[in-house]
């Protein structure tokens, strides 16, 4: 498992225990359910927008996916809450995660 | 297990100023010692720091500094509620019998590197506090139908009650216009619904029972302790509008000393950001959910000081590591009826709530006379 590798290439997947099928977020080695192995499971995934505010001409909001992971992220167009929205771009910028929904 | 009761105080002025760590931690020990003389250091048993800075070997630095040899000597970290912290682990060194006497030291520079929790990576790029304050802001009104203005008042009152506390960060009043009109952070947060980061110093010295009364005309006693963490992570949050780590350390907390709400006279709030008093007040249970302004607005409206009497973090500064310290302190002025202008009527039980990183660990004290 090596989220933030995959991050780095622009690549957005969800961290799963390989025994209790748990999500584990944020990645981390071993889940903190049982301390299994974590895999990646990768696709393009759905989530909805929880709240949101914004930040001189940039919004930012809370997205859940799954029902279980929470990201803060920008969106370009104006969102509401309960929008279903997909990441159109994430990595990682000076030791920083970034996620950009649409 | 012995009563731990709060033996002295010590305390600087909240400034912008530039100095190393280890003299702004040495300005309240300083000021405690000089006024309470008949405290004999050599009575000290541990030394215990709560600071955010980076720098190492504070407890032991401290202890040179101020001639002390303490069997335990040693920092603690834990962003905002790191003050709270350390008298939590204190009053156990006391109640265990490891120590008698234990001198807290809280201290933090204005540019303290704990304002960032570069770890929660979930917030993305927005890992400024304004971002969390903004969510939780916009999620309470919307939820609760409150206004900007509405919520304006938590900073008109704070700023109006600081005027009252001499070593406040200096900051003058404001009207609710100048609030909603202060410089916009972002759509749902102004820079006067902040507190300000700042360099301050805190220390309290706290006792056994047995040493309280022996050295002490008025101590005051811990009487409850509650402290909950909830996650590290801000999105971790279930609820935006509300403070799960805090209603739990609350309940905890009035549990032991075995009072409830109607019983505080006296309270310090983290109002790290105008929403976040409000929701500490519902979520300890002053008030129904989503009525908390209520409370502030009668309170502000009949110039009671009882919540937040120093000015809370918004109107007096905020140095991370000694915020915790510096709201205990007020308590027991207040308990003490050593207030000043600031001064509750009859204050007999006062509560302290300090938490971290957007409420995920919250800890509240229950002191009294």
């Amino acid at each position: 498992m090596n989220f933030e590798l995959e991050l780095s290439k622009g690549e957005f997947s969800i961290p799963e225990c390989t025994i209790c099928k748990k999500i584990v977020w944020p990645p981390v080695e071993f889940c903190n359910h049982c301390f299994g192995s974590v895999s990646l499971k990768k696709g393009n995934f759905e989530g909805k927008i929880i709240e949101f505010s914004r930040h001189d001409e940039d919004y930012f909001c809370i997205v859940e996916f799954e029902n279980t992971i929470k990201i803060m992220a920008k969106i370009l167009k104006i969102p509401e809450k309960g929008q279903k929205v997909k990441i159109s771009k994430c990595g990682i910028s000076n030791g920083n995660y970034y996620f950009y929904v649409n | 297990m012995t009563r731990v009761g709060i033996a002295a105080y010590g305390i600087t002025p909240f400034t912008k100023n530039d100095q190393n760590i280890e003299s702004v931690l040495l300005g309240s020990v300083k000021n405690l010692f000089d006024n309470n003389a008949k405290i004999n250091r050599d009575d000290v048993d541990a030394v215990l720091v709560s600071t955010n800075d980076n720098s190492k070997y504070l407890a032991p630095i401290l202890s040179e500094m101020t001639g002390i040899q303490p069997k335990i000597a040693h920092s603690i970290e834990n962003l905002c509620n790191s003050g709270t912290n350390t008298i939590v682990s204190a009053y156990s060194y006391i109640a265990s019998g490891l120590a008698e006497m234990v001198l807290i030291s809280g201290a933090e520079r204005y540019d303290s590197p704990g304002q960032i929790l570069t770890w929660d990576n979930s917030r993305g790029e927005f890992k400024h506090p304004i971002f969390w304050a903004s969510i939780f802001t916009k999620s309470y009104k919307q939820k609760f139908s409150i206004s900007d203005e509405q919520l304006a008042l938590v900073s008109v009152k704070n700023h109006k009650q600081a005027q009252k506390n001499p070593n406040a960060l200096p900051m003058g009043t404001c009207t609710i216009q100048d609030v909603v009109n202060s410089k916009k952070l972002t759509d749902d947060l102004r820079l006067l619904d902040c507190s300000r980061p700042c360099t301050g110093s805190a220390s309290i010295l706290l006792a056994s029972e047995k040493i309280a009364k022996k050295n002490i005309d008025m101590p005051i006693w811990i009487t409850g302790i509650g402290q909950k963490t909830t996650s590290a992570g801000f999105t971790k949050n279930d609820s935006f509008s509300s403070m799960e780590s805090t209603k739990l350390a609350g309940q905890a907390a009035l549990k032991m000393a075995s009072y409830n709400t109607k019983d505080i006279d006296v309270t310090e709030i983290h109002d790290a950001f105008s929403v976040c008093e409000p929701m500490a007040l519902e979520s300890l249970g002053f008030s129904d959910m989503g009525k908390g302004m209520r409370v502030i607005k009668e309170a502000h409206e009949t110039n009671n000081f009882k919540i937040n009497p120093r000015g809370g973090l918004i109107g007096s500064g905020h140095p991370l590591g000694a915020t915790g310290i510096a709201q205990t302190i007020e308590i027991t002025q207040q308990l003490q009826s050593k207030a000043g202008s600031r001064q509750v009527d009859d204050a007999k039980v006062g509560l302290i709530h300090n938490m971290s990183a957007a409420a995920t660990s919250s800890t509240v004290l229950v002191l009294e006379k």
